[in-house]
């Protein structure tokens, strides 16, 4: 490629790079700028501060994240083994499988409320109203994205083969699926965990609908009685959110290492 | 269960002996294992070869206890083992698809069974370290699958299936992904850890070179059945059915009437072997390396190409008619021959195996 070729192309990338994160950037900015807004034209962390001091948020806080947790640990337990199984014994599940998982995106989540409601009346009536009965809603929720995640993880191994090689070796189905598939499958896994977990974290409409304190329900509440906290604490959750996923890419991608040329061929 | 006197001229070497008896194994409507019986001897290696679907793979994987057979019995080392998970049959495996995990190195690789059989750690680093020694990557232990070509990952998965030293070991196509020459050097390398170690070992196959250069014994399949199990020179010298002859090496089929336990071919009669067709109209199935070519003033036959393949010469040649025969030749005799060269042809062999024309052999 000649040099101004290069040069051309370099430009249109950053281009790219600039608009694209410009348009993500700019709200957060703006967020930023607007929550530390300090009386006659000053800046001022009081609304950051108030944050901490602030006893529902809190709760809230630490509510959101225990859903968030729980939602991924439960997502995986029931996701994982399933989507292996229908890989290595039951191939004619597949199609099933994936249509269940998917079916959350296509129903709104009015009609999952009110579908839902009977069941969580009850168990809000056995659980003295404990918002962490929300995880079992939002395991739903999230299986659309988790299921694509780790099944896109699967398609990467020749899962039938490892399983198979493991077997012959000696090794029980636990083992092959703790000690050969999972280890394997550890960036989907993450991946299927960070999705969980910001899906989670986002969450709005059910919570709000089912009358449980989450913060982005929180969120709204204070919005409308101290914005500035408000779009703090947004600001903070998308912070978060942002920190989870570049730290668990930096956890998935340290396993790629570095490929070397494999050494040449010969019986030595 | 006895062995049969083929399979006891094996015995004696170390090793377990396996008998395959009367397996089925029915997908739908189709019989990947038809009746399949087989006896394999103590150190013993049987290639198994077939087209693709002739259940080869499938008796392998019934071996292994990786598919489960609908009826019959396999019994390893005088034990029925029939209904016992794969996990628990003791077998070495190596697949035709790369089958590291790709998490460990080659080292962890080899040393994994070990691990499941509870070896303390510094006894199952110098097991694994021996076993990559003796396939020649010592020095490659700590390197990622993917860090390795082709033929690394195959022999590391062969030092892994022996590491723990099993009873049988099972090599399923386990060259097939890798290019020609890297396939004959492991080809060579697995016969001869094969040998050195004494592992009974059924390998599966599709390449009629690769089977004939590695059996003791080499066993051709179709249609879920054995069609005959023979040293390779017994194999490929009397075939006992048509299916054999056409199947293992380059064949003619060359028209001619039978009778009297002779066929004529080219001018030339020829003692028919056992098991063929005896009398009428037949097809002899003859060998292009017993096919002679004389380059002859006004002969009927004429060549249509030549082709060099190194350390022999095909030869194509058209006979009258209009009916194709090819010849193999040295390459000194090949420059004599050029396209359209009129050639007098004769089949120089000590028997032949004929089938009935439009039919098969006799059983």
């Amino acid at each position: 490629m000649t040099t101004r070729g290069r040069l051309r192309r370099s430009v249109a990338r950053w281009t790219i790079v600039v608009v694209v994160g410009g348009y993500l950037l700019l709200p957060l900015v703006a967020m930023a700028e607007f929550s530390t807004r300090g009386d006659f034209g000053s800046r001022s962390l009081d609304a950051w501060i108030a944050i901490a001091e602030d006893p529902n948020l809190v709760e809230a806080i630490i509510t959101t994240l225990s859903i968030a947790a729980l939602t991924a640990v439960g997502m995986l337990v029931l996701l994982v083994p399933t989507i292996t199984w229908t890989y290595l014994r039951a191939p004619r599940m597949k199609r099933p499988v994936e249509f269940l998982c998917l079916l959350p995106i296509a129903i709104p989540a009015i009609v999952l409320v009110v579908g839902i409601v009977p069941i969580y009346s009850i168990l809000t009536r056995a659980t003295r109203g404990n918002p962490l009965v929300l995880v079992f809603i939002d395991i739903i929720l999230v299986l659309p994205y988790a299921h694509r995640a780790i099944d896109a993880g699967l398609r990467s191994i020749d899962v039938a083969t490892l399983a198979e090689a493991a077997r012959s070796l000696g090794a029980g189905w636990p083992r092959v699926m703790f000690q050969v598939i999972a280890p394997n499958l550890r960036g989907a896994i993450l991946s299927a965990a960070v999705i969980s977990v910001a899906l989670v974290l986002g969450e709005f409409t059910i919570s709000s609908l089912l009358n449980y304190d989450t913060l982005q329900v929180v969120i709204n509440l204070l919005g409308k009685r101290d914005s500035f906290v408000s779009v703090a604490v947004s600001l903070a959750a998308l912070l978060f959110a942002f920190l989870l996923i570049f730290g668990i890419t930096a956890v998935a991608g340290g396993q790629r290492r570095q490929v070397e040329e494999p050494i040449e061929e010969g019986v030595a | 269960m006895s062995l049969s006197p083929a399979v006891s001229a094996h015995e004696g070497r170390s090793g377990v002996s396996v008998q395959l008896a009367g397996l089925h194994r029915h997908y739908g409507p189709v019989h990947a294992l038809d009746g399949l019986d087989l006896e394999i001897a103590p150190g013993e290696l049987v290639a198994l070869l077939g087209p693709s679907g002739c259940g080869k793979t499938t008796a392998l994987r019934a071996l292994a206890g990786l598919d489960t057979p609908d009826a019959g019995r396999i019994v390893v080392d005088g034990r029925d083992i029939t209904e016992v998970p794969a996990n628990h049959r003791d077998m070495g495996m190596v697949f035709q698809a790369y089958s590291l995990f790709p998490n460990m190195t080659a080292r962890d690789n080899v040393a994994y069974g070990l691990r499941l059989r509870g070896m303390d750690g510094q006894a199952r680093r110098r097991r694994a370290d021996e076993m990559l020694e003796l396939v020649g990557l010592l020095a490659q232990g700590t390197r990622y699958p993917y860090q390795l070509s082709g033929g690394q990952q195959q022999r590391i998965a062969l030092a892994r299936a022996l590491a723990i030293e099993p009873k049988v070991l099972l090599l399923d196509e386990p060259l097939s992904a890798l290019d020609a020459k890297v396939r004959r050097q492991l080809r060579d390398e697995i016969r001869r850890i094969q040998i050195s170690v004494g592992t009974t070992t059924l390998f599966v196959t599709h390449d009629q070179e690769e089977a004939l250069a590695l059996g003791d014994r080499v066993g051709v399949m179709s249609s879920g059945r054995l069609e005959q199990i023979a040293a390779p020179t017994e194999l490929y010298e009397r075939p006992r059915t048509a299916f054999v002859a056409e199947f293992v090496g380059l064949t003619n089929k060359i028209r001619g009437v039978a009778q009297g336990g002779a066929v004529e071919v080219f001018g030339t009669r020829l003692p028919l072997l056992d098991g063929s067709a005896t009398s009428g109209p037949v097809f002899a199935l003859v060998r292009p390396e017993a096919v002679r070519l004389t380059p002859e003033e006004g002969a009927a036959a004429r060549v249509l190409a030549v082709s060099f393949l190194g350390s022999v010469c095909r030869v194509q040649v058209e006979l009258p008619g209009r009916e194709l025969v090819g010849a193999q030749t040295s390459p000194e005799d090949a420059m004599q021959l050029s396209p359209g060269t009129a050639v007098r042809v004769e089949v120089q062999a000590a028997g032949i195996f004929a089938v009935e024309d439009g039919g098969t052999a006799r059983p």
